[in-house]
């Protein structure tokens, strides 16, 4: 299963290398050209199929990059200090097992024992400096040896099936926006299509904005894996998104006001095509929308996302029934820019 | 200009549903420019053509300059409608939530409804959005969402009132701003320069709007009119800028520093034609100038800002002898 395959990979922010060859490897026969810009990311041309008019660009965009660790020095008996690489919550971190570098050298995050905290500690989050990483390591040299300060650490997680309809992984946030851009790809629209593949989007939306600034698309369409809080002890109207409600479309968060007239396209696709779909209800977060959304004079931008549970963890938790209902949604609403050419035409006429 | 004021102030225009706004600011400036265009980001853009001469091989010899105000206004966005009818929110825009406790709000389709917060509050200095709700007077979901749907966006009322210079209104951030660059395209000042009036979108949610326009025009150079925070009420952090003090030449916000060029050229405009000014140094905030500098290669770019009492709440007071100084200045400067 593709989701797998990409969710073994470890991608750090900035250290997206793994995923990138993946990727590669299996878009390489699906487009007209490919190139890697400087910052990293995979821009996947493949040209629209009509000749006879002015061609509109279509950016699609999904980030490689996941959230990890990276080393930030070691301690005298061996242990790894280290500093997160995008958000993570520090409460999750004690007890996790890790990976570091290509090598993916087996660790653990360790803390204080309990029985060794006051009360005051015991009430109290460790906060991730006062965290640190186990490889087994005898000494500061050997600790250098194994895990370099500056190497790049993921969680160790595998993927699992959870019941019927579930699936738990880490980097589900966005290596889902990536399986679904690998479909994609398959398929060709009379509009020239540019599917990229972004990195550093968890440290600050930072290769979406020079991918964008290259192809300068006119319509941007970006799939993600967004929060997801249907759980116990949140009220309704907390929760980001709903699982198995089917595709989250995103109506403003932090970082973009999403296209009114492209979101209400997406939901009438939506409607049209049986595919279920639900609205973000809540407007925190951000993703690659932000900066393509903002890129030259402006494109016409909207998010597409599979709701995930524990984002930025190693036990995301999404359904593979809205994992579907998003490719669906993807595919179809490309088919219907596709069919309805005054949709697109009139979208981005400057008036 | 007062009618302009309460005509603009009062129309609907939250971050990102700029509609209305825009068409009430259309149909005000049409008759007097070149050419009218909106781009991706829904700003929108007036020319007037700089005038071509024979000398110059057709070329206009001036300078190419962008003027902006923002015409968004901060408001709030339904996320979620309960079963009994109350409806969740988030802002767009800094909202705060004191502020908004008790206050009216109008949905784009006229709803109104009011905002208040869970009773079981105990401390009033934990009150947040998250606690509170708008109530439009329905009785279910299914009444609500006849009216409301989740994503509509709501402004907060303000009545417009005028006492003697003083006015007060909702939305004179930055709806005071648009009416002074309406002004100055209603004076048609006569100008070899080629002059972009921009009236922009999403400032309110982090200067998007302009950064796109900017980068459209490109211009030599750019001056973006927007309030400021006055420093003359009871109390509040000393602030140079004053209600009637004039315009407030900007030096510093969160997201800007002057270019000393333009800072010198607006200060030199306003001392030599008698046009009193202070200096702004905003402590919080950004806006529209620090997209518009760091566009493209990059812009020189000042602020002409008005002084403006309690920005972010539905009661914002300006005082209209320092917008006819605002517009002079700016008058001043695209003549130049």
């Amino acid at each position: 299963m593709l989701i797998k395959e990409l969710t073994d990979l470890n991608g750090v922010s900035g250290n997206e290398k793994e995923v990138r060859d993946f990727i590669l490897n299996k878009i390489n026969n699906l487009c007209d050209s490919i190139k890697v810009d400087s910052i990293g990311n995979i821009i996947a041309y493949k040209s629209g199929k009509s000749s006879k008019q002015e061609k509109l660009k279509v950016m699609l965009s999904a980030h490689m990059d996941e959230v990890g660790f990276i080393v930030s020095g070691h301690t005298e008996k061996g242990f790894v200090k280290f500093k997160a690489v995008g958000g993570i919550d520090d409460r999750i971190l004690p007890g996790k097992r890790v990976a570091a570098g290509k090598k993916r050298l087996a660790g653990v995050i360790g803390s204080k024992p309990i029985h060794q905290q006051d009360k005051d500690e015991r009430n109290k989050i460790t906060k991730i400096k006062n965290l640190y990483i186990d490889i087994g390591a005898d000494s500061k040299e050997e600790a250098e040896k194994l895990a370099p300060l500056g190497e790049f650490i993921s969680f160790d997680s595998e993927f699992t099936e959870l019941g019927r309809d579930c699936i738990k992984a880490k980097a589900l946030d966005d290596r889902v926006g990536c399986a679904v851009l690998i479909e994609v790809l398959k398929h060709s629209f009379d509009f020239d299509m540019y599917v990229c593949f972004t990195v550093q989007e968890e440290v600050g939306l930072r290769g979406a904005q020079v991918a964008a600034y290259r192809v300068m698309p006119d319509v941007a369409l970006v799939l993600e894996g967004t929060t997801c809080a249907d759980v116990p002890e949140v009220e309704p109207y907390e929760c980001s998104t709903i699982l198995g409600n089917g595709a989250a479309l995103t109506i403003v968060d932090r970082t973009c006001y999403c296209d009114k007239e492209m979101v209400s396209f997406l939901s009438g696709v939506a409607k049209k095509n049986n595919i279920r779909f639900q609205y973000k209800q809540t407007t925190t977060g951000g993703n690659d929308a932000g900066q393509i959304q903002r890129t030259g004079t402006g494109v016409k931008t909207a998010s597409i996302s599979v709701p995930c549970r524990y984002i930025h963890s190693p036990v995301s938790v999404m359904s593979r029934s809205d994992f579907e209902s998003v490719e669906r949604l993807t595919l179809a609403a490309l088919n219907e820019m596709n069919r309805d050419r005054e949709f697109l035409k009139n979208l981005t006429k400057v008036n | 200009m007062q009618d302009i004021l309460r005509k603009v102030t009062q129309a609907f225009g939250v971050s990102g549903n700029e509609e209305e706004i825009r068409k009430v600011i259309t149909s005000e400036i049409e008759k007097y420019v070149d050419e009218i265009k909106i781009d991706a980001m829904g700003n929108l853009i007036a020319v007037k053509k700089g005038k071509s001469s024979a000398k110059s091989g057709g070329a206009f010899p001036g300078r190419k300059i962008m003027l902006a105000a923002h015409m968004d206004e901060i408001g709030v966005i339904a996320t979620f409608i309960d079963e009994k009818g109350f409806i969740r929110f988030s802002n767009l825009g800094g909202v705060s939530a004191f502020n908004s406790l008790a206050q009216r709000v109008r949905f784009k389709n006229g709803t109104i409804g009011c905002i208040n917060a869970e009773e079981q509050l105990e401390d009033y200095k934990n009150l947040k959005l998250e606690k509170m709700y708008i109530d439009i007077g329905c009785k279910s979901r299914e009444e609500a969402e006849k009216l409301v749907r989740i994503g509509d966006a709501a402004n907060f009322t303000g009545d417009f009132y005028v006492n003697g210079d003083r006015m007060i209104s909702k939305a004179m951030d930055d709806r005071s701003g648009c009416a002074v660059l309406i002004e100055v395209i209603k004076a048609q000042p006569k100008t070899d320069n080629e002059v972009y009036y921009v009236f922009t979108t999403q400032e309110e949610v982090g200067l998007r709007g302009a950064k796109t326009a900017a980068f459209g025009i490109m211009p030599d150079c750019a001056i973006a009119v927007d309030v400021t925070f006055s420093g003359d009420t009871p109390q509040c952090r000393s602030r140079e800028v004053k209600l009637g003090a004039g315009p407030a030449i900007k030096v510093k916000d969160s997201a800007y520093i002057a270019h000393p060029q333009i800072r010198r050229e607006l200060e030199e405009l306003a001392g030599s034609n008698n046009i009193p000014y202070t200096l702004e140094l905003l402590d919080r905030g950004g806006s529209d100038p620090g997209a518009i500098q760091a566009a493209g290669a990059g812009v020189p770019c000042g602020g002409v800002s008005i002084p403006c009492r309690y920005t972010h709440s539905p009661a914002e007071m300006v005082s209209m002898e320092d917008l006819k100084n605002c517009v002079k200045l700016v008058e001043l400067f695209i003549k130049k």
